[in-house]
């Protein structure tokens, strides 16, 4: 008597638990709509309908980031307006096998295509040689993956863009010489990487930055207490430290408090979200960060949703050369760089004192 | 009573030797970088690991009983969620009034791990994993995926800024509440008494149910508290905060000298325990091990002192049995 029961309880449990998991789900893709709102007024009024019926995915670093979920709301709201059907996948982890299972239950949903933003260069090349195989078409943004294993990747800014932005800025700060340090987010991020390549090969090559000492790049992993540690850590063992560059928004955050709570001397600059940022942004010796950049989250989401559509319909290929209209955001061509396929989205956009109260309450 | 030796008395408590571990890692990691030994240094050891000191009084007493509870940083992560959320929307700004809620958050999460243990009889790491995933997952359904921010919890984060008195305070009265209750309230030996031996402890009449409920319902306390001190020490709340870090809140105890099969244990031996998880995580980026290094270099520490610590303890057990014999 007792073990039945146990296990209808436990039935009920099991039944109760999979309704759950569906509804979450269910909330989950639609609760960015209500962001998106506001900006798909503009964006709904060239819809051809060429959306129409098809499945297109999205799947981000990970959840519980604000910057994924900007971007989720762009790349809803662009396919939405088009009659497409959006799944978004948040991976729990932000690892290179969270995003495989993920894109594995993908490809037996059956979707038309999968915009993924990679936590690792060739981790992900088999299941998406897999997807690829199976007719699904396969895009990036944000951090790309093995060029072959995808049609074309979204990119936020040019990566030489990025490093010319960021040392320029290390440049103005220091003053144009001195000590100065990287601290990133993990040590495999692909995007990370490419970019702190990008600063020390224009070290190495421009004359301008011959005084500009790079003491370490540091890693603290996105996680707020590694990040603070690892700052803490910067500031003991270099004293001579002018400026640190944090091109990740959890390190520049944590950063930026570290600095700003210690009444330090050093500058801080980098890529971070503008309501992370507002307390820390400001000229005087009470802030920490003068000044930093990001790219518009929403925007490049939308890049991706248009992308995703054209490369679906077939108006695009994904070769050099192919150009389709991504709306109101307007004509893009694909590139080739470095022997790799890209739609560039735009410049780095800078936020300083005198915009950021306007735009942190965008994201 | 003849004199103990040195060697006798550094056999002779596992504390003593966690003291000798941690003497020997301020001295070599002085050595190899002074600045570390600062007054600033040593300050900020405790506040960046406020969290696994405040909760590994909790799971010292979780340990105690021979359970565990692996989903601290889950219960954690919603009571900070949540009191970053009514900051967020204007709910509530008193910090005190922040604090209440956050602790009654995890008294509420801590309850129910200690009802479905004790009443259910629910092996803990299972019934606690549950609401690992639970709650973790409901700091994401509330906040909707995103970040209570820095300016959302401006004036708050000031209780937990760098140089504030707030953590260090609430650590003082934490270790001393601790310290007193464990060794000297009948509540603190029950714990043990538990642990030792449940079925000795029930037949003298200890009620085991509601001690084993109270134990997780500490624990949950200190989580959420923890929570809300993430949030001001960090200045953001988010969903995902403090993932994986219960493993560091366990390695204190076991460092510490907690026995995993219950019983053993002490509050001094978990704040050395606790002290050194925070000086390795402290010092690996100070003297310039790669980072690559880092975690690995962390492991081997961890293990050496598990091992030393299970010496000294079967040496313990051999010199009292010495001493029986004689």
């Amino acid at each position: 008597m007792k073990k039945k029961l146990l296990s209808v309880i436990l039935a009920t449990a099991v039944a109760a638990s999979l309704l759950a998991g569906c509804g979450s789900s269910a909330a989950d893709t639609a609760a960015p709509a209500a962001d998106a709102a506001a900006p798909a007024a503009d964006a709904a009024a060239p819809a051809d309908s060429s959306g129409g019926g098809k499945t297109y995915a999205l799947v981000t670093k990970s959840a519980g980031n604000p910057f994924m979920e900007r971007m989720a709301s762009g790349f809803q709201e662009v396919v939405e307006a088009q009659g497409g059907t959006v799944v978004i996948q948040n991976p729990e982890a932000a690892t290179p096998d969270a995003q495989i299972s993920v894109i594995q239950s993908l490809i037996s949903q059956g979707v038309d295509s999968i915009a993924v933003d990679g936590n690792d260069a060739n981790a992900l090349t088999a299941v998406l040689t897999e997807a690829s195989g199976k007719g699904i078409k396969i895009l990036t943004l944000d951090s790309d993956v093995a060029p072959d294993t995808r049609t074309v990747y979204c990119n936020q800014a040019g990566v030489s863009q990025i490093g010319e932005t960021l040392m320029e800025a290390v440049y103005d700060l220091t003053g144009g010489e001195g000590d100065w340090a990287i601290l990133s987010a993990t040590s495999q991020a692909t995007n990370q990487n490419a970019w702190i390549d990008a600063m020390k090969k224009l070290m190495e090559s421009d004359s301008k930055y011959a005084k500009l000492n790079l003491v370490e790049v540091a890693y603290g992993d996105d996680e707020p207490q590694k990040s603070t540690d690892q700052t803490q850590a910067l500031l003991q063992n270099y004293p001579d430290l002018k400026v640190i560059c944090a091109p990740t928004t959890v390190g520049i955050a944590a950063a930026a408090k570290v600095l700003q709570d210690q009444k330090s001397s050093v500058k801080l600059t980098g890529l971070g979200l503008p309501s992370e940022m507002a307390e820390y942004i400001g000229e005087d010796d009470a802030h920490s960060c003068p000044y930093m950049y990001l790219w518009n989250p929403i925007d490049l989401g939308r890049l991706a949703g248009y992308t995703s559509i054209a490369l679906v319909d077939g108006s695009i290929t994904g070769a050099a050369g192919d150009s389709f209209k991504a709306g109101d955001l307007g004509d893009y061509t694909i590139e080739e760089i470095d022997g790799s396929t890209q739609i560039i989205l735009g410049p780095p956009f800078k936020f300083d004192p005198s915009n950021i109260d306007e735009w942190k309450t965008v994201y | 009573m003849k004199k103990k030796s040195i060697g006798q008395f550094l056999s002779g408590s596992r504390e003593a030797s966690l003291v000798i571990v941690l003497i020997v890692l301020l001295i070599v990691v002085g050595v190899i970088n002074p600045s570390f030994l600062s007054f600033t240094n040593i300050r900020q050891i405790f506040l960046n690991n406020t969290l696994t000191f405040l909760m590994a009084l909790g799971m010292l007493c979780v340990m105690l009983t021979a359970g565990i509870d692996i989903s601290i940083t889950s219960t954690l992560a919603f009571a900070g969620m949540s009191i970053g959320l009514l900051q967020k929307y204007n709910v509530v700004h008193n910090t005190f009034l922040l604090f209440v809620i956050g602790a009654a958050i995890g008294i509420f999460c801590g309850f129910l791990n200690g009802i479905i243990i004790a009443k259910g009889h629910v092996a803990p790491i299972i019934c606690t994993m549950g609401f690992m995933y639970i709650w973790r997952g409901m700091a994401y359904v509330i906040s909707n995926n995103n970040w209570a921010s820095g300016m959302d919890v401006a004036g708050f984060s000031d209780f937990g800024k760098d140089g504030a008195p707030g953590p260090y305070i609430i650590l003082v009265i934490a270790y001393v509440v601790f310290f007193v209750m464990m060794k000297w309230t009948r509540f603190g030996r029950k714990i043990y008494a538990v642990g030792s031996n449940t079925e000795a402890a029930r037949v003298s009449g200890i009620n085991v149910d509601r001690t084993l409920a109270s134990v997780y319902t500490i624990m949950g306390f200190l989580a959420g508290v923890a929570g809300v001190l993430s949030v001001s020490i960090y200045a953001s709340a988010q969903p995902n905060m403090q993932y994986g870090k219960e493993m560091d809140v366990i390695a204190a105890c076991v460092i510490g000298g907690v026995a995993m099969s219950g019983g053993r244990g002490s509050v001094a031996g978990t704040f050395l325990g606790a002290l050194i998880i925070g000086i390795i995580s402290k010092a690996l980026p100070m003297v310039n091990i790669p980072n690559f290094w880092q975690n690995l270099i962390k492991g081997v520490i961890i293990l050496a002192v598990v091992i030393l610590n299970v010496v000294t303890q079967r040496t313990m057990e051999k010199q009292n049995l010495l001493r029986r014999e004689m």
